[in-house]
């Protein structure tokens, strides 16, 4: 049965990795996920999980670590952010092509520079094109909940692909909220154990992981890797399916908020929804039909899905927490319209960029953008694609 | 998943190859020819050779075959050349040329 308590992102996150128990856990500390591996620490020290343990000297040593881990048999994991995880770059890659069911448990944080600890998501939309499957959390509930549902997701033969279960530094890691948790061996059930089919420490049944491959084999690699990306997104519909059946509670791909009608919708990601949605709520008071798709999953991404539920309402909000210097947009906001495009919907978009490094967005951030969507719809003429919320300009003072 | 080797090749499907091209088998290394890469080649005097060796453990490829306690000729299949053997031999019976 569940259990009701309050809990900051971190800690969630640090509690299921304790009910999971993975065999090995090799990380280095940086902010704002320090404190994940720090309480698997106490917890090991407690004698409350087995894990292995490796404090290693960089994230490129502990991404190596959990990849050679993963290759040798053992369920494995990391944590970091920000630098941590530009750091990882290479093995990030490794650990997707050699199909490799790694965890990582990312807290959203801004790279440098400038110089800064606070959250958007340029860490791990740098990494989108790893090969790793990317889950995002609303709050604390989401991120203990996603992280649980990641080795099922990873370890299923059709997939065998690496999980990044996202979560807002310092929003959802550090916020104490409530939550809800579940008896350690209703997650233990969940989970399951892990018996790979071939791993390294297998005796008598030799194996070479991540082999050189001339041109003849690796572009046909490449899409085979592709092919699981693909195919992961049935099995994380699955497993969203069972662990609404087991717990009560949970999205897929994306969760439609209020979306059934709406003349404008948000789509958004992360902990910047709960405005988007407090936004629409007052909106929809005043008569205005106004809903929020947040997406959970950004890989794989959900292109038929979102084209389909934005394929009714009048104007369109995508919302980047990250820059991608191209001047076209960030990633969603080049991802969305794409997906609309490529499967003949002609929804009005326009972009937006906000909370970048720990930038406030307000439910008056988002009700202005609402605004902004009905203008446009409205045939407003003033609409500028990529503006920056909330951005001091002499033009705006 | 565990898929006989020796039935791919470089015209195989896709959907012939194992997952993230693990190799389900040991010592394959000696299958595939890296001699060609060579540029330098040693070459072994057999006259100024003691049998000494303190060549055949420092060559990175194992190109130097022992039987009975001597040496015999290079692996040309498998040695790239790297003159390492040469610099390890007390006698000059290894010459690179």
């Amino acid at each position: 049965m569940s259990r009701k308590d309050r809990m900051s992102g971190n800690e969630a996150v640090a509690y299921a990795i304790r009910q999971v128990n993975p065999d090995v856990m090799p990380a280095f500390p940086i902010t704002p996920s320090t404190e994940i591996p720090q309480l698997v620490s106490t917890y090991i020290a407690n004698g409350e999980m087995d894990t292995e343990f490796i404090p290693v000297e960089s994230e490129h040593s502990s991404m190596s670590a959990a990849v050679g881990a993963e290759a040798a048999g053992a369920r494995s994991m990391t944590a970091t952010s920000s630098c941590g995880l530009a750091l990882m770059w290479e093995e990030l890659l490794v650990a997707a092509s050699n199909r490799l069911p790694v965890v990582l448990t990312l807290v959203n944080r801004t790279l440098s520079g400038p110089i800064n600890i606070n959250c958007d998501h340029s860490d791990s939309m740098g990494a989108r094109d790893t090969g790793w499957i990317q889950i995002y959390a609303e709050n604390n509930q989401e991120a203990y909940d996603n992280f649980i549902q990641a080795f099922p997701i990873a370890e299923d033969e059709r997939v065998h692909l690496p999980v990044m279960v996202c979560q807002d530094g310092f929003i959802t890691s550090h916020a104490v909220q409530n939550i809800l948790l579940e008896e350690d061996s209703d997650v233990k059930e969940f989970v399951g154990e892990y018996h790979p089919e071939e791993y390294l420490l297998n005796p008598g049944r030799p194996i070479a992981v991540g082999p050189y491959a001339v041109s003849n084999y690796s572009m046909e690699a490449k899409y085979n890797q592709e092919a699981a990306m693909i195919r992961s997104k049935e099995v994380i519909k699955e497993v969203a399916a069972k662990f609404r059946e087991k717990f009560g509670r949970g999205f897929d791909l994306f969760e439609e908020y209020r979306c059934e009608d709406a003349d404008y919708i948000m789509l958004i990601m992360g902990s910047a929804s709960g405005c988007a949605k407090q936004a629409a709520d007052e909106l929809r008071q005043q008569g205005v039909k106004a809903g929020v798709l947040k997406l959970r999953v950004f890989r794989p991404f959900p292109a038929e899905e979102i084209a389909s539920a934005l394929s009714k309402c009048k104007a369109v909000a995508v919302m980047d927490r990250c820059e991608s210097y191209n001047g076209h947009g960030g990633p969603l906001s080049c991802e969305v319209p794409a997906a609309l495009f490529m499967n003949g919907i002609n929804t009005k978009v326009i972009n937006y960029v906000y909370g970048l490094a720990g930038r406030d967005f307000t439910v008056s951030n988002a009700a202005e953008v609402f605004g902004e969507l009905k203008d446009a719809a409205g045939g407003g003429q003033n609409i500028r694609q990529c503006r920056y919320v909330g951005l001091r300009t002499r033009e705006g003072q | 998943m565990r898929t006989d080797i020796s039935n791919i090749n470089e015209q195989s499907p896709c959907e012939d190859l194992t997952e993230g091209l693990m190799i389900f088998a040991g010592g394959t290394s000696k299958d595939f020819k890296t001699g060609e890469w060579r540029v330098d080649t040693p070459v072994f005097d057999k006259e100024k050779c003691k049998q000494c060796l303190l060549c055949a453990p420092v060559c990175p490829d194992g190109c130097i075959p022992v039987h009975d306690g001597k040496r015999e000729d290079f692996d040309m299949d498998h040695c790239k050349g790297c003159g390492i053997c040469e610099k390890a031999c007390p006698f000059g019976a290894i010459r690179m040329e």
